[in-house]
């Protein structure tokens, strides 16, 4: 019976302090949640940085050996040989993102019917369209942010080691940091992350998600072979293969603005959202991203555990 | 107000129909149950009522419309599905903190609270703890909530029988006030005999027994009826008559005691009994006309 008069008063506190409490953030926690249930998001990128820099530590007498032998060289020359190993970083990091990005999108919203939970993620005021967005700004913005920071850092990890190794052998370091001019790279890198790997592929991404929601078995062969089924049948019927080549250019050939042949003298000019924001192909693959996203979210509404 | 209240309520899943047409109200302060054979519809009206599915009809849960208005409506409802839905990579804190983040009614404090009595450590992955200790975990986050309206469908499915008595004892002593009201959906009948207030069974998508447990007292009674007494029990029309060591037992409705005491020894049926009587009529007439 005490007890019980306890629980009553400690219900009447609680009903005072929830109209002082702090105000709830459903989407903050939905975001964060992800992270705790997907802990691969960042395990993987720091585990191939971890290991990148690891080969780099071994190699660097080699990187060393190779500055020293590029004095004649010209300036770009001299350049891309010392940005080698600085560029695979940063394409390691690109291609993890991507993989994981694309795992997560596949499974985001599968596991949680597969696994039951999401019976118990409905049992809470949290909206279906809440969920959905928080899940779809995992691959396409965050987890570019979280790739952007660790390759940053590894970089830099990278850049100290050489310097060390460099003055040690009793060599300038200044020509390394000027030809690498890491902040340009680093804010370079951060527009490329965010620009292609976040809105330019964002569609694929909200498709995976669609299909996460959609698929009752095998959502990464349902992401994947109606695609491949829609090539083969434009290719059988009409003998044409624009669809694959309009995937094709979607996926690699971004837009020109962004994906450079030449290295120009001044890298910033590269920078120029203004040609990125204009291009027809941005704004029709956000739309898509959109439709897949309110696509997904009316799908969770239907979905019961499978 | 009701707190829930449905008028035609409809659902088929193809050419089967799960719901066929209820009409219900559940007042504040109830404890229902809604008990039917596999199959009856029973859960397919719980996740109406909680906006799971879609159905036809009218519905209305604390005012509102379930289907349409999910995420408010669980604002003042909290529902455990059946058991081990909690996602099992979840680490105990996190469950705190998320619900915490995400609930206004949400109170860790007493959360931790009812944790404390049990073996459940915070630093605990859900996958590590026995189903027992995961229904103890749901359970105190639940009753950490303060809504209106709970909802369980077989919440202690497949525990063992301490779980069980423990579940339905903290749920009663620690949580129902009599302004909330609970919705719970089981096979172990018995286990809920003293604990509903109301009594709702349920066969083929139709409501076949609607009463309070105090008219289940007054309306029921089940007779042991002695052998030289059978012919004219039977003249009563009994509900259902089974044989038990010999002996006829005979649920009666609707028919004074007094009249009864004559025949044999008599008693309020147990749910059980009564969900026996009840079904083979139903049975008995087909679809029914309940």
């Amino acid at each position: 019976m005490n007890s019980q008069t306890n629980v009553m008063s400690s219900a009447g506190e609680q009903a005072a302090a929830n109209t002082s409490g702090p105000p709830v953030r459903p989407f903050f926690w939905s975001l964060r949640r992800e992270f705790w249930e997907y802990r691969s998001l960042y395990i993987a990128p720091l585990a191939a940085a971890g290991i990148f820099l690891l080969g780099f530590i071994v190699t660097i007498g080699h990187q060393v050996t190779k500055m020293r032998g590029m004095a004649g060289m010209d300036a770009i020359h001299q350049r891309n040989t010392m940005a080698s190993p600085y560029d695979m970083a940063s394409g390691l990091l690109m291609a993890v993102g991507m993989l994981v990005g694309a795992y997560y999108a596949l499974d985001a919203l599968y596991g949680e019917r597969r696994d039951r939970s999401i019976l118990f993620w409905k049992s809470l005021p949290v909206s279906d369209l809440t969920t959905v967005l928080a899940k779809a700004s995992i691959p396409i913005f965050l987890l570019q942010l979280f790739c952007w920071a660790v390759a940053v850092v590894l970089q830099f990890l990278m850049l100290l080691i050489q310097s060390a190794v460099v003055a040690a052998s009793g060599e300038s370091v200044s020509i390394l940091w000027a030809q690498l001019s890491p902040i340009q790279m680093w804010i370079m890198l951060l527009n490329h992350l965010i620009t292609i790997h976040g809105l330019w592929y964002a569609p694929f991404y909200a498709w995976m998600l669609l299909i996460s929601s959609w698929a009752r078995r095998a959502p990464f062969l349902w992401a994947v072979l109606p695609v491949v089924a829609l090539g083969a049948l434009e290719k059988l019927v009409f003998n044409t293969s624009y669809f694959f080549q309009f995937l094709g250019n979607r996926f690699g050939g971004s837009p020109a603005v962004v994906f450079v042949k030449d290295w120009p003298a001044n890298p910033m000019t590269l920078l120029m959202p203004g040609h990125f924001l204009l291009n027809p192909g941005l704004w029709s693959g956000l739309i898509f991203t959109a439709l897949c996203i309110v696509g997904a979210a009316r799908l969770r509404r239907y979905r019961a555990p499978l | 107000m009701p707190c829930i209240e449905a008028r035609g309520l409809r659902k088929a899943f193809g050419t089967k129909v799960a719901l066929d047409g209820i009409d219900l109200q559940v007042q504040e302060g109830r404890i229902l149950g809604l008990i039917g054979p596999n199959g009856a519809g029973k859960t397919t009206a719980l996740n109406a009522m909680l906006g799971l599915i879609p159905y036809e009809g009218q519905l209305q849960v604390l005012g509102h419309d379930p289907w349409n208005e999910r995420d408010a409506l669980m604002r003042d409802v909290c529902f455990m599905a059946d058991v081990a839905v909690l996602p099992r990579w979840m680490v105990v804190s996190q469950a705190l903190e998320y619900m915490t983040g995400v609930h206004p009614r949400f109170s860790r404090a007493k959360a931790e609270g009812f944790l404390a009595k049990t073996d459940i450590r915070k630093t605990s992955k859900v996958r590590e703890l026995s189903k027992g200790m995961v229904v103890q975990l749901h359970l105190a986050l639940v009753m950490a909530l303060d809504v209106k309206l709970l909802v369980l469908d077989e919440p202690t499915l497949g525990l063992d029988i301490l779980y069980r008595k423990q579940f339905y004892d903290s749920l009663l002593n620690d949580y129902f006030d009599h302004s909330r009201t609970i919705v719970v959906t089981t096979h172990q009948v018995d286990e809920i005999q003293d604990v509903l207030t109301d009594l709702m069974f349920i066969h083929h998508g139709r409501i076949v027994l609607n009463t309070s447990m105090d008219e289940l007292e007054t309306r029921y009674a089940e007779v042991k009826v002695m052998p030289d007494q059978v012919e004219a029990a039977r003249a009563l029309k009994p509900l259902h008559e089974r044989q038990v060591l010999g002996r006829s037992i005979m649920v009666f409705a609707g028919i004074d005691r007094k009249q009864l005491t004559g025949l044999g020894d008599v008693r309020t049926p147990s749910i059980a009994d009564l969900f026996v009587a009840v079904m083979g009529t139903a049975n008995g007439r087909g679809q029914g006309e309940a």
